[in-house]
């Protein structure tokens, strides 16, 4: 308390207050470790994912073969890692896409009384659905490929972010700063980026981590049932549908993909509450 | 434009050159369902060029009603359901407020009327430094650059007697006090030059010091820039200190307008009469035995808006009442040239 130092009244640097939060720094540093190994994996994988080699099949995990072999003699620590780029991408674009939908019908129906009726039936009808089925469904109807995967996920998790930003405009659009805003002329639309969606940035962050996770686990799901990407192609739920006839010989087929599941969705899970702990000013320490 | 000149003949119900705005029995009903609260029913005041009109009343009288009706800025299910709303523009023309297309409504807000609120501490959004909205304000409606604009706020920030304003200009509303921030607000709301300036109880939640200052910084700003204001209160010492005219609201309605002197002086109204007699004076309520007098409230309560009386509003509770008004509701009658009143027996008075 002494005045040995000049007060500071600087603003604690990001780094600073990440690093306070051991949750959001060991689920970032896990995340970025993983983007990485997927990112660099034509440089890190000591094989080609797809290079067969039937006298090498299934052969259990040694220092030639990180994770073993699979059926075909494939690389199992090259083809993961070559599987978290499809992963990743599909868990990324179909958070993209339901951040897009979501926030729009959000703020639409958070803002406009007659359509609130209608988006909002929507949503909870998409809700009763459990996720998985509805994006069989969708896959089914849209025909399966990897933009399709990445589309009907998109689908399915947008209700959950429309109805977090639903609630927050709802709230945000009587508080009296935005009605001093209309009272001074601003337009709508320029309330609801302005003044609503950038208060809403904490919140929506939060739940597109979760999104993230569940989007990448629903992929998971959705390739191991076979209504995914195509077979041929590595990702970590192709790799444990393949590896489930050999369960019993070759569990190694089948922990990898599980363990780098796990992995992701764990360390987004800890990103996502870490940064709902940050966001949130009143579980703020450091004021 | 016809609309240009002052005496447009398109509009025939072209205002007098000193009247800014005129409300000419509006009505802003909230209907919810098969009920409807008639929060202002037949409101009809003036306000002058240049001059400040207080519009007084108790809670539920329809004061704030009036003004966000002015300004359309009404939640649902209120509605205007009827009567006049006629503005002079700046540049001579006159519209009509009530039905005036969203549009050219959101035109006006902020260029030509602008409003400021009861609540300094949460009128300001958190999350932009004040500069920031200031700016935002000033390029809405006018086309300069963001490094015109920041000298225009700060010019705005000095106006309102902001010490440091080029400190300020980069501070949140967090880093400021309650009546900094509602400077902050007139500067806001000023920024673009308005002819009228609604403000909503603007000082109820400061305390008196900053309510004395803020008072005399909306008086020296009203002179130099010369714009009228409407000043919604509930409290007649405020009305006193600033008001060239006063408009007293009893249950959705003006019961007497009046200059601030005539009404003080002479209320023609038997509810003013009544309010003014609540005021406690700390001399007049001291017996000569030093004992104290007890205050004079007014008997009864406020109509429902939901359920007003046939007659006269007032009727059930004023001493003068007889049995023609509580059949037949008032005119506006003129008590004076300048002094309206709706009661029927104002003379008594």
């Amino acid at each position: 308390m002494a005045a040995a130092s000049a007060p500071s009244v600087d603003t604690p640097r990001i780094s600073t207050l990440i690093l306070q939060r051991k949750t959001l720094a060991i689920g970032l540093a896990i995340i970025v470790a993983i983007t990485l190994l997927a990112v660099l994996a034509p440089l890190i994988a000591p094989y080609s994912p797809s290079k067969l080699s039937i006298v090498n099949r299934l052969k259990p995990p040694s220092s030639t073969w990180f994770f073993g072999t699979d059926e075909f003699g494939r690389d199992v620590f090259s083809r993961t890692i070559y599987a978290g780029q499809l992963s990743l991408l599909v868990g990324a674009a179909a958070t993209a896409l339901a951040a897009t939908v979501g926030i729009t019908l959000g703020l639409v129906a958070g803002f406009f009384r007659k359509a609130d009726g209608i988006v909002s039936r929507i949503i909870d009808a998409m809700m009763a659905f459990p996720d998985i089925l509805l994006a069989i469904a969708l896959v089914a109807a849209l025909g399966p490929s990897l933009a399709t995967v990445i589309i009907a996920l998109g689908v399915v998790y947008a209700p959950r972010l429309a109805r977090v930003v639903r609630a927050s405009t709802l709230v945000i659009r009587e508080l009296p700063y935005v009605e001093a805003a209309r009272a001074l002329g601003v337009p709508t639309w320029r309330i609801m980026t302005r003044h609503v969606l950038r208060n809403l940035v904490s919140p929506i962050l939060v739940q597109a981590t979760f999104i993230f996770a569940y989007a990448m686990l629903a992929e998971a799901g959705l390739s191991f049932l076979g209504v995914g990407v195509s077979p041929e192609i590595p990702t970590w739920g192709t790799m444990i549908a393949a590896g489930r006839q050999y369960v019993g010989q070759a569990d190694w087929m089948t922990i990898f993909p599980g363990f780098a599941i796990i992995l992701t969705v764990l360390s987004l899970q800890l990103v996502g509450d870490g940064l709902r702990d940050l966001l949130d000013p009143r579980l703020r320490k450091d004021l | 434009m016809a609309m240009s000149t002052p005496n447009a003949d398109n509009h025939p119900d072209a205002l007098a050159d000193d009247i800014v705005l005129r409300a000419e029995d509006l009505r802003t009903h909230f209907i919810m369902g098969t009920r409807t609260a008639k929060s202002v029913d037949g409101v009809t005041l003036t306000v002058r060029r240049g001059q400040t009109l207080a519009v007084v009343g108790e809670s539920g009288s329809g004061k704030s009603v009036t003004s966000l009706s002015i300004m359309r800025l009404l939640s649902h299910p209120g509605r205007i359901v009827g009567g006049r709303l006629l503005y002079r523009m700046r540049d001579g023309g006159v519209v009509d407020l009530a039905t005036l297309s969203d549009k050219r409504m959101r035109a006006i807000r902020g260029k030509e009327i602008a409003m400021i609120f009861q609540e300094p501490m949460t009128s300001l959004n958190p999350l932009y430094t004040v500069g920031d909205q200031i700016m935002e304000m000033i390029r809405l409606h006018e086309p300069i650059s963001r490094h015109e604009a920041r000298i225009r706020a700060r010019r705005m920030l000095e106006l309102v007697e902001i010490p440091a304003p080029d400190k300020r200009l980069d501070q949140y509303p967090h880093e400021m006090s309650g009546g900094m921030r509602q400077r902050v607000m007139i500067a806001l709301a000023l920024a673009c030059n308005p002819a009228l300036l609604i403000a909503d109880e603007p000082t109820t939640a400061l305390d008196v010091t900053i309510q004395a200052q803020i008072l005399d910084l909306m008086r020296r700003l009203q002179r130099e820039i010369g714009m009228s204001i409407l000043f919604v209160t509930h409290n007649l010492g405020v009305v006193a200190e600033i008001a060239h005219e006063v408009a007293v609201m009893y249950a959705g309605r003006v019961v007497e307008q009046a200059p601030v002197h005539d009404l003080f002086a002479r209320p023609r109204h038997p509810y003013t009469k009544g309010l003014l007699a609540c005021i406690p004076d700390a001399k007049r309520d001291r017996a000569e035995d030093g004992t104290r007098k007890m205050l004079n409230p007014i008997p009864g309560s406020v109509p429902s808006v939901l359920a007003l009386p046939a007659g006269c509003a007032y009727a059930p509770r004023c001493p003068l009442a007889e049995a023609h008004c509580e059949s037949v509701p008032p005119d506006l009658l003129n008590a004076s040239p300048e002094h309206l009143t709706r009661c029927w027996r104002h003379e008594l008075l």
